[in-house]
């Protein structure tokens, strides 16, 4: 009995942890006082001035489109590597998978900063298109890591037999193999996604020319000091991931019980 | 199925933008720019082992420990009572704990330092016990703070997938033969529970180590870490091939944790987190 | 589950193109300027937006050497650049800026001339001044009861931990120079080996190195001593009455910061518009009126507030300033000055 309640009051004091600070950003963003030390009185001021910023939502639009884009290419550049892989011979897929691990192992600083290098050595300008080839790349390891494991548990007679039945095999892989493990694809595409939403240490070093997303705005702007502006943000990004994931939870759950 | 022809496009790829580049650090670090251009050598090595390097690494492995020392003691058990199987609402608390991990990193450390300022939210909670101010913000303990702040999940979520994953009878046999629960603990649900404190140590410490934002915002410039140092040398001192020495110092030392911790970690491949 | 895919996709589709459509809706000409931060009244940008039909694209740097690298590494295309005077001198030398078509700038005839044949563009070949000023202490004056008028108060005990320090190598070398006594131009070793001993020294003291966020820290009351430009520090006043600011007798910085066009820049004439822009009389002012720094252009001076005229903190007499040094270019000797603030800071 005591037992459970120290556990309880452990979850408590995590949680508590963890949310704390959050919370009193929230609180915060409604502070008609530019200090944070003293509560003036309730205000939606800094929200309007939120949007009325310009950097602020441009770089709102760069970290969705980045987001989007990169995302999309990475799953079908990863997707065709991953069916590749899988049938690659022992020593060529053991070679193919020590490339894909490189960049998740790698520090980010250190993948960021090379890329850098890249583009500089290239000549290509740093800004949106280089911040998109950066995103892509980080990104395709993970969705070839989330559709591989599919691909094994993958029935290989399945695929022969669309063949032995006149498929050609390009009919063949979107019609059988594709579907099958289009659940591997959407893990790989929302984990993508995801990665690219928030990745701030490679967009850092890989933009430039005034092209910035959300991470590099916040942090130039905490730089400068604590800005009731970025508590109005981090209220609506905390009640956006909120709400995004009971909507996801309540789906699943939903479809498990079909399913049972 | 034809065999890799479909995976081409992404070979090239990696090539282009993976291999070129690591190649592209490797030559920088061991060369210096001379007047006549670029020379071979290893005297950014050489300056690496400086006492005044050696001392930052020294600091960000140090803090980089500590700070994984510290998830894990706090995150062990939080991982233990969110996989107890009796829990109500366990799916919730679950989410409720990824859901700061979605948020963005900068964030979560910003709310950090509105929380640690001389008249931030703690200070003006002290001044009401009447307790002088005391300087939270730019030190050391806040550097670990804003670590283990943002990589607790890391620690707690892949022991609990894996604590989960314990055949309930396993305990019950040691129950029936007389273990008591802390034997139980000690003797049955720690060893299992390895690749996933393995994988979770990986996940703290190998982010902690090459931070350089965390020191930045929360240490106020004088905790210089090692991913501080690399930042410094290629945004504002301009000296690539030192730069790109101490990055190689940096993924050697990633590769060598990473094939110390494989060597535990056989079948859960390090994907307990997703 | 295959209908909810395709949905998904096309969605992911249309999104993307409606994105990518407003993204290019504004295909208008631009303009990228990159400044230091908070040092411009951004809504100048629109009112030149709305004037000339050009886009500006903004972005800011901390330090000169930040700015520096980015535009000597490549892969960037800023059109115009504020750069300080050893930074000028330093980029001239390098091939990194244009030279100015004076032509294109009529309004170059408001700036004094006192501004101008200054060692670092000693030809006034590559820049229009922008604002100049000095560096100093500001103090606050209910946590500081000692007279502050020399550096060595940044070393005093009593004040540890509540002291911030420029994170900017020229200015914080520089002042520990000036307090031992040596030129902050020095390439000798033995007198930077001292400054670095002394920066060593005070660090426990420190409670930062910072940039932007020493007007926000010093505003709010969270430290008792700051190293900042004196434009900054008529804005701090400003928002708290209770800071001062001083000049120490040891002598300090005086800098310019100018508006240049970098080799990077793909349309040379758009950059000498907005330069000529920015010196126009009523947007000179609009600008100096709001960051409080203090202007080079004669014209809008004369129209700032009286106090802010009056105000030593912001226009000190040049005679005032004799133990003020400017920076110079110090070349390849600068790796010097690199290595000793890697060091301080490493520490």
């Amino acid at each position: 009995m005591v037992m459970s309640y120290l556990k309880k009051l452990y979850a408590f004091i995590i949680f508590f942890f963890l949310y704390a600070p959050i919370m009193v950003l929230i609180v915060f963003s409604f502070n008609e006082s530019k200090s944070r030390g003293s509560w003036d009185g309730f205000t939606l001021k800094w929200y309007i001035e939120l949007f009325q910023d310009r950097q602020i939502m441009s770089a709102l639009y760069n970290t969705i489109v980045i987001a989007i884009l990169s995302s999309t290419i990475a799953t079908a550049i990863g997707t065709a590597a991953a069916i590749g892989i899988h049938n690659m011979k022992q020593f060529k897929r053991s070679m193919v998978m020590n490339l894909t691990y490189l960049p998740v192992l790698n520090p980010d600083i250190v993948t960021g900063i090379s890329l850098m290098l890249l583009f500089i050595f290239l000549k290509i300008r740093l800004g949106f298109l280089t911040l998109l080839l950066a995103h892509i790349t980080f990104n395709i390891p993970y969705v070839i890591i989330s559709v591989l494991p599919k691909l094994k548990q993958l029935n290989k007679h399945i695929y022969e037999a669309a063949l032995d039945l006149g498929a050609s095999p390009s009919y063949a892989l979107r019609k059988v193999i594709i579907p099958e493990i289009m659940p591997g694809i959407i893990t790989g595409f929302l984990l993508a996604f995801t990665l690219s939403l928030d990745d701030f240490v490679i967009s850092f070093f890989t933009t430039g020319s005034g092209v910035s997303n959300l991470s590099i705005t916040i942090y130039s702007m905490a730089r400068r000091g604590i800005n009731p502006k970025i508590n109005a943000l981090s209220t609506i990004m905390f009640v956006t991931v909120l709400l995004l994931l009971i909507i996801v939870n309540k789906r699943m759950s939903k479809t498990n019980i079909i399913k049972e | 199925m034809k065999e890799g022809r479909i995976s081409s496009p992404y070979i090239i790829w990696m090539t282009i933008f993976i291999v070129f580049p690591i190649l592209l650090i490797l030559f920088f670090g061991i060369t210096i720019r001379t007047d006549e251009g670029f020379k071979l050598s290893l005297e950014n090595f050489q300056r690496f082992f400086e006492p005044i390097y050696l001392l930052v690494l020294w600091r960000s492995i140090r803090l980089a420990f500590i700070s994984t020392v510290i998830c894990l003691i706090l995150g062990y058990p939080m991982a233990m009572i969110l996989a107890n199987k009796d829990l109500k609402m366990k799916n919730t608390l679950v989410l409720l704990f990824v859901i700061p991990m979605w948020m963005n990193f900068l964030l979560r450390t910003y709310a950090w330092m509105t929380l640690l300022e001389r008249g931030g939210i703690i200070n003006s909670f002290l001044s009401l016990l009447r307790i002088p101010p005391i300087n939270l913000l730019y030190t050391e303990e806040a550097v670990i703070l804003g670590m283990v702040y943002n990589f607790l999940p890391f620690m707690v979520l892949p022991i609990y997938s894996v604590l989960i994953k314990i055949d309930k009878s396993l305990l019950e046999a040691a129950e029936d033969l007389g273990a008591d629960s802390y034997t139980v603990l000690r003797k049955v649900i720690f060893p299992l529970s390895i690749p996933g404190v393995i994988s979770g140590i990986t996940m703290v410490f190998m982010p902690a180590v090459t931070t350089f934002v965390i020191s930045r915002l929360l240490g106020g410039g004088q905790f210089t870490l090692i991913g501080n140092l690399i930042e410094q040398q290629f945004l504002f001192v301009g000296d690539w091939n030192f730069g790109s020495a101490i990055s190689i110092v940096m993924i050697i030392l990633i590769l060598i944790s990473m094939g110390f911790m494989s060597k535990y970690e056989k079948e859960n491949e390090g994907a307990g987190l997703w | 589950m295959k209908k909810i895919i395709k949905a998904v996709v096309a969605m992911v589709l249309i999104s993307t193109v409606i994105f990518i459509m407003t993204g290019c809706g504004q295909s208008k000409p631009t303009l990228k300027v990159y400044n230091w931060g908070d040092y411009i009244d951004e809504s100048i940008f629109k009112d030149f937006e709305e004037e000339y039909g050009i886009r500006i694209i903004y972005d800011t740097f901390a330090t000169n050497e930040d700015m520096y690298i980015k535009i000597k590494a490549g892969g960037s295309d800023y059109d115009v650049a504020f750069p300080s005077d050893y930074m000028i001198e330093r980029m001239i030398s390098e091939d990194l800026l244009y030279e100015i078509n004076y032509n294109n700038i009529p309004n170059y005839k408001y700036i004094g001339d006192e501004f101008k044949n200054f060692s670092y563009d000693p030809t006034n070949g590559y820049s229009v001044p922008y604002m100049w000023g000095t560096v100093g202490i500001i103090y606050n004056t209910t946590m500081v009861d000692d007279t502050v008028d020399s550096w060595d108060i940044l070393w005093n005990e009593k004040y540890a931990k509540q002291i911030l320090m420029l994170d900017s190598q020229r200015d914080s070398i520089g002042i520990t120079l000036k307090k031992l006594g040596y030129s902050l131009n020095t390439k000798n070793v033995d007198e930077l080996e001292a400054a670095k001993d002394a920066l060593i020294e005070q660090k426990p003291l420190v409670l930062a190195y910072v940039g932007d966020e020493v007007k926000d820290k010093m505003i709010a009351g969270e430290a008792a001593l700051a190293v900042v430009w004196s434009g900054d520090a008529v804005y701090m006043n400003w928002e708290n009455p209770d800071l001062e600011y001083a000049i120490p007798k040891e002598g300090s910085n005086l800098w310019f910061d100018a508006m240049v066009i970098p080799k990077t820049s793909k349309n040379k004439e758009n950059a000498e518009l907005f330069i000529n822009f920015m010196s126009r009389t009523d947007i000179a002012f609009k600008n100096a009126d709001y960051i409080g720094y203090s202007t080079p252009h004669i014209e809008a001076r004369n129209l700032l507030d009286e106090d802010l005229i009056n105000d030593p903190t912001a226009y000190p007499e040049l005679e005032d300033l004799v133990n003020c040094e400017v920076f110079k270019d110090l070349s390849d000797f600068l790796r010097e000055y690199d290595k000793i603030w890697t060091e301080v800071k490493a520490r």
